[in-house]
């Protein structure tokens, strides 16, 4: 479906519409204090120089382990983080430094999805209310059509009108999400960051989400920063894919190559774990050794290199950066 | 041990009747039997105080030495106090006074107690410090003590009772709207706000306030019957509302040194005028708590 649009990424060709986010060496570290004087004692480096953009109607599923700072890239990208360095860009404007009531006109451009459909929603609103809330706040319609614009909104995300009354917990946890839903396309958005929008949700439930979602995309040309630890459904959802470890993407790549052909030892263990759906394929298993380490001490040189299977030496003195193996494939590796 | 209760589904099995306002009143009441007794026991508290002149038999402050300790019969339906005043008018026109002190001090209290707590755990950084040890001082004061210094200082009087009682209550209304305000600025529909763009002080409105109004509520009603027995301690110590006004706690305490034995009907009718109260106070909060959650409401 996406595929015809996924051309070459926007940045190469100056001619081309910006992208709809752009993310250049982000950075997000949390100051670890202790003691009665709130000293800090250090840092945790949960981002920690990541770039991607995001082009217009596209979809880049962001993935790795619990803690590997992908939920903190895309809180930050939204600006509910305060990024550490690094810049944001909303289809060509740097948002970075803007105040709060700089940024709120830029809000409407970029909305979030959340994991947990329970604590997303405010338990004392109705759902009418909390999906009219975003065209309150920016002021768009008067009463009356506003009204109407949230029921044209229930009926996209397939819910009925006559639900608007009714509270968050009346509705079941795929009915939530897509309440949310609701409230992330009410302002039109470019761009919508899904922060493990499904994993929450049944999986037969997570195939309705997903589809939902895909629907929309194709329906109003929304851009997804899609976040999640399932590669089955990343694999169905995405045109691209970043790989992160430890606060850095070691891969990335069209969906397509990155599933048939992984290049970082990590992609390729992350890969092989999920399980493949037809018993008669036998493939080798790369399981990977230990913990991921302390994103407050993380390792020299490769982050990954504690637990590859193919660590030489200069993997411990030197940081690899990503390097393009041809197509957009890009690798952060140093023997591949 | 709250009962879940599906207004909806209960509404159309009562039938066509609940359409009116009367249908659902009595719904209601049939829903929260506790909360309506508790309810009914307000209203008459409100009743009596608006329209103690009309209800009260007597002058609740005319003394009659001829009536002095009168028992309860005749024409004091309650008997008479050692100056020989109508104990049913006092306590009718008391209602007035308690319901002044408990309802005015429970309002002060929580309205400044709700700003501080509210925003000291939205905001934190210096001025949560700041907040916080300016509760712990307000805290470490004596009521009595508190009290005392306003009354020498202003002179004892209804509106500086009901200044005095509401003091107290403000830090514990502010701790615990700041634990919650805590917990709930963390929620993801509080960062679902923020996306949206919506101000701080919006959200701190809007999303966190509403949040944190059972455990108000349940502080409030509390706070409605302790404040009326506050009252009559400090009446009793001389701080509270002077003399002749008719005061339950006064009309208790004085009654309870000196005439319990002679006279136990000063005693016993305002102690039950004040647990009927401060009953009716506490019945009437649980109810409008499960009332006002609409996860309990569905």
């Amino acid at each position: 479906m996406a595929e015809a649009k996924t051309t070459a990424p926007a940045q190469t060709n100056p001619a081309a519409e910006p992208p709809v986010l752009e993310v250049t060496d982000l950075k997000k570290h949390f100051p670890v204090q202790s003691g009665v004087l709130r000293r800090t004692i250090g840092h945790v480096y949960a981002v920690d120089g990541v770039t991607f953009s995001v082009g217009r109607g596209e979809t880049l599923g962001l993935v790795g382990e619990s803690g590997c700072g992908k939920s903190t890239v895309g809180r930050t990208a939204m600006r509910l983080l305060e990024p550490t360095a690094g810049s944001i860009k909303l289809s060509g404007v740097d948002v970075t430094h803007l105040s709060k009531e700089e940024l709120r006109p830029y809000r409407r451009q970029m909305q979030i999805i959340f994991q947990d459909p329970f604590s997303s929603l405010n338990p004392r609103m109705t759902a009418g209310e909390i999906v009219k809330e975003p065209l309150y706040i920016h002021n768009i319609g008067d009463n009356a059509s506003r009204q109407e614009m949230t029921k044209a909104l229930f009926d996209r995300v397939g819910l009925r009108q006559a639900q608007m009354n009714n509270y968050p917990h009346q509705f079941s946890g795929g009915q939530r999400q897509r309440i949310g839903i609701a409230r992330a396309l009410a302002l039109n958005p470019h761009l919508i960051v899904g922060d493990e929008p499904v994993s929450a949700l049944d999986v037969s439930i997570q195939a309705q989400v997903i589809n939902l979602m895909m629907d929309l995309q194709e329906e109003m040309e929304v851009a997804y920063l899609f976040i999640a630890h399932d590669l089955a459904v990343v694999e169905h959802i995405s045109d691209y894919v970043a790989v992160m470890y430890l606060g850095r993407i070691v891969e990335y790549a069209d969906k397509k190559t990155l599933f048939r052909n992984p290049l970082h030892p990590y992609t390729e263990a992350l890969l092989s774990a999920a399980p493949i759906p037809d018993p008669t394929i036998r493939r080798e298993k790369k399981i990977l050794q230990g913990d991921v380490p302390s994103p407050v001490n993380p390792p020299k040189g490769c982050h990954f290199n504690t637990r590859c299977p193919y660590a030489e030496e200069r993997c411990f003195v030197e940081a690899p950066i990503l390097k393009d193996k041809g197509d957009g494939h890009t690798v952060a590796c140093h023997l591949r | 041990m709250t009962k879940i209760v599906n207004h909806s589904v209960e509404l159309a099995k009562a039938g066509a009747g609940v359409e009116s306002r009367l249908g659902k009143a009595w719904f209601m009441a049939r829903t929260y039997p506790l909360g309506a007794i508790g309810l009914l026991l307000f209203l008459g508290l409100v009743f009596c105080g608006l329209f103690a002149d009309l209800l009260a038999p007597m002058d609740p402050v005319t003394t009659s030495a001829a009536s002095s300790l009168a028992a309860p019969g005749g024409i004091h339906a309650l008997g008479a106090d050692m100056m020989g005043r109508d104990m049913l008018s006092r306590i009718i026109h008391g209602a007035r006074i308690s319901l002044a002190v408990g309802v005015g001090s429970t309002i002060i209290g929580c309205f400044f107690g709700v700003i501080l707590g509210l925003a000291s755990g939205y905001l934190l950084g210096w001025f949560d410090l700041i907040t916080q040890r300016f509760i712990d001082i307000m805290q470490a004061l004596p009521l009595l003590v508190m009290a005392l210094v306003m009354a020498a200082a202003l002179g004892p009087s209804l509106e500086n009772t009901v200044i005095a009682i509401s003091i107290p209550l403000i830090p514990h209304v502010a701790r615990v709207i700041r634990s919650n305000t805590l917990s709930l600025r963390e929620m993801p529909f509080v960062e679902a706000a923020k996306a949206i763009g919506m101000s701080e002080s919006r959200i701190a409105l809007k999303h966190v306030l509403p949040n944190t109004l059972a455990p108000l509520i349940v502080l409030a009603t509390a706070q409605l019957g302790s404040a009326i027995l506050t009252e009559a301690s400090l009446s009793f110590l001389g701080l509270g509302i002077p003399e002749p006004h008719p005061s339950w706690g006064r009309m208790l305490s004085e009654s309870a040194a000196e005439y319990v034995r002679a006279a136990p009907w000063l005693v016993i009718f305002p102690g039950i005028a004040i647990s009927l109260a401060v009953f009716g106070a506490n019945l009437l909060g649980d109810a409008v708590r499960d009332i006002l959650d609409p996860r309990q409401r569905s």
